[in-house]
């Protein structure tokens, strides 16, 4: 199978997939029971009908189904509920350089240093090096990105007072570092793990062996033979991990204060603004669903047994 | 000799695994500390001095004082942070037990007839699996959440929801090869009908690999109620869970260090327990990977 109609396979899935998660969002927004506008001071009917008017709140269920569907469709999520005089397309355009700054950052952390510290621990199995790592990364796996990250802001923002504490200025990178580390701990953690394992598999092969009986160089043995296969159970992690990044920035944008998406998404959670949350959702699952096609790509270029399967 | 033949020839798997847990340190330890802190967390707030929703306004965030039995000190409106972390516990192991059942109920019913039935309908189910394992869950949990008030129970069923994916497609895989085993041909050959030959002789047969999941998946659930709670969509006042006060920890840790270092330390402890307790429990049960 080509790579084309790998990709053009995977669309036809992300496709329908993408309906029914919007389908799900609707409906289950609008199963809740009170509005959006409850909690507001009683308003006199003809005020409220117009609102409702206005959000086309007044009209059937399955109308605003499918006035929903075709806006999203044409990319626009609409007002937002809470905050006042702004779409949820404008928030997102507002907060997503931002998160995207914080959760790339995040993504490329894990990946070098995953990769090169589980390759180091694979190299040297079992010794000081490896269990210094491999205890590590199931510190980075087992303590959540919530626990690390206020620790880490008391450690090295109160006590030592290196960094700041939470702030987010333009994003200079004195800004960056806490929120970053937080984030890509666990995965570079589990990157770590999944690279030793796979590792220590392949330079057990024959064609490593090979190379070694040719006399290479060991640098030329990893880099070139042992780490393209060795790196494809990482691959195939990115796109778990990617929406893991993407969750987990929530929380992080909340404790370090950064004016990303996720912060926006939390204050529409706990307002209520429906709008505001299922138009995150279905740009987050658009965002992870693209970055799992792009992930399954890479992998078929790099492993020939899944294009010819 | 005889003798010691039949010794080895008496052990069963089960014997097998619990030996060669019992030899993992790590796991023992963890398996201790998982005892102890679930014994702390029912006896705990019947035996300490104060309740977990009294509000003690001469004891506004004090640092732990032994002296009036606050042993890690109070929170920010001078509740017990010790009684209150052990509610926290309860919450977080209520989540665990009730979350897990649900999604081995589900997982394990679902995967082993896809797996033993296999064909179209393994198909058909295998695709909706992996539909769902493409969604976004945490959204949708969060969802739920925001739509239905923070209900608890509702929060056990949405977590046990999202678990049982991974679940389905561990049973699937063991149903797949135990379906051609020997017993299951004779069972047919006896003329048991589907539905019997699943509930008898599939299900009892995976639950090793089913118990090692287990035990991995009460950490994941842990974290999530616990993710959940730290951004205010979980359980709410005046119970409490780990996630609640390492939020109102983080907010005070300038001046009362201890609301965030004690719960974050009980969250980190118990996560890590399950965590080692889960990879003892794969290694004894699965000697491939010794």
């Amino acid at each position: 199978m080509s790579i084309a109609s790998l990709a053009l396979r995977r669309l036809f899935t992300a496709v329908p997939t993408l309906f029914i998660i919007i389908t799900a969002a609707f409906f289950m927004m609008r199963a809740a029971p009170g509005g959006p506008f409850d909690s507001e001071r009683a308003l006199l009917p003809e005020i409220e009908a117009n609102i409702k008017a206005a959000y086309d709140l007044d009209k059937p269920l399955v109308d605003q189904y499918f006035i929903y569907l075709k806006r999203v469709v044409r990319g626009d999520f609409g007002p937002s509920y809470k905050f006042k005089d702004f779409t949820v397309n404008e928030l997102i355009a507002t907060g997503f350089p931002t998160s995207l700054k914080l959760g790339g950052a995040a993504i490329i952390l894990a990946l070098a240093l995953g990769v090169s510290l589980g390759t180091a621990a694979a190299l040297r199995q079992n010794s000081l090096t490896d269990h210094v790592v491999m205890t590590a990364a199931m510190t980075g796996i087992a303590v959540p990105n919530f626990v690390m990250a206020p620790l880490m802001a008391l450690i090295f923002g109160i006590y030592l007072k290196l960094l700041p504490v939470a702030g987010w200025e333009e994003g200079t990178i004195k800004d960056m570092v806490l929120p970053v580390i937080a984030l890509t701990l666990p995965y570079t953690a589990y990157i770590a793990r999944l690279t030793r394992g796979s590792m220590i598999e392949v330079l057990h092969t024959n064609y490593v062996r090979t190379a070694r009986a040719k006399g290479l160089p060991e640098r030329r043995i990893i880099i070139r033979h042992a780490l393209p296969a060795a790196i494809l159970p990482v691959v195939s992690f990115l796109g778990p991990a990617t929406a893991g990044i993407i969750t987990g920035s929530v929380v992080i944008e909340q404790i370090f204060q950064v004016p990303g998406i996720g912060r926006y998404f939390v204050q529409g959670a706990l307002n209520r603004d429906y709008t505001l949350v299922m138009g995150v959702v279905i740009f987050y699952a658009a965002l992870i669903m693209l970055f799992n096609l792009i992930v399954d790509l890479v992998y078929a270029f790099l492993d020939p047994r899944v294009r010819y399967k | 000799m005889t003798a010691a033949v039949e010794q080895v020839a008496g052990r069963s798997l089960w014997q097998d695994a619990q030996h060669r847990l019992r030899r993992n340190r790590a796991a023992v330890i963890a398996l201790m500390l998982i005892i102890g802190i679930t014994a702390l967390s029912i006896v705990g707030p019947w035996a300490a001095p104060h309740p977990y929703d009294t509000l003690n306004y001469d004891f506004i965030a004090i640092a732990p004082n032994l002296a009036h039995g606050f042993f890690l000190g109070t929170d920010a409106v001078g509740r017990d942070l010790f009684v209150r972390i052990l509610y926290g516990v309860r919450i977080s192991l209520m989540v665990a037990l009730a979350a897990t059942t649900v999604s081995l109920t589900i997982g394990i019913v679902y995967g082993a007839v896809a797996g033993y039935v296999g064909g179209r309908l393994d198909e058909a189910m295998m695709r909706v699996v992996d539909v769902l394992y493409s969604l976004p869950f945490m959204f949708f949990v969060i969802i739920l959440m925001v739509v239905f008030g923070r209900n608890i129970i509702l929060m056990f069923l949405a977590l046990g929801a999202v678990e049982w994916l991974t679940m389905a497609r561990i049973v699937r895989g063991q149903a797949m090869s135990l379906k051609n085993r020997e017993f299951i041909e004779a069972a047919i050959a006896a003329g048991a009908r589907t539905p019997t030959i699943i509930r008898r002789h599939i299900i009892p047969n995976l639950l090793g690999p089913v118990v090692v999941y287990v035990t991995l998946t009460i950490p994941q659930v842990i974290l999530v109620e616990s993710f959940l709670s730290f951004l205010g969509l979980g359980v709410q006042e005046p119970l409490t869970s780990l996630g609640v006060l390492i939020s109102e920890g983080a907010d005070e840790m300038e001046t009362a260090p201890w609301m965030l270092i004690f719960p974050a330390a009980t969250l980190a402890v118990l996560l890590f327990s399950f965590n080692f307790l889960g990879d003892g429990v794969r290694d004894a049960l699965d000697p491939k990977d010794r």
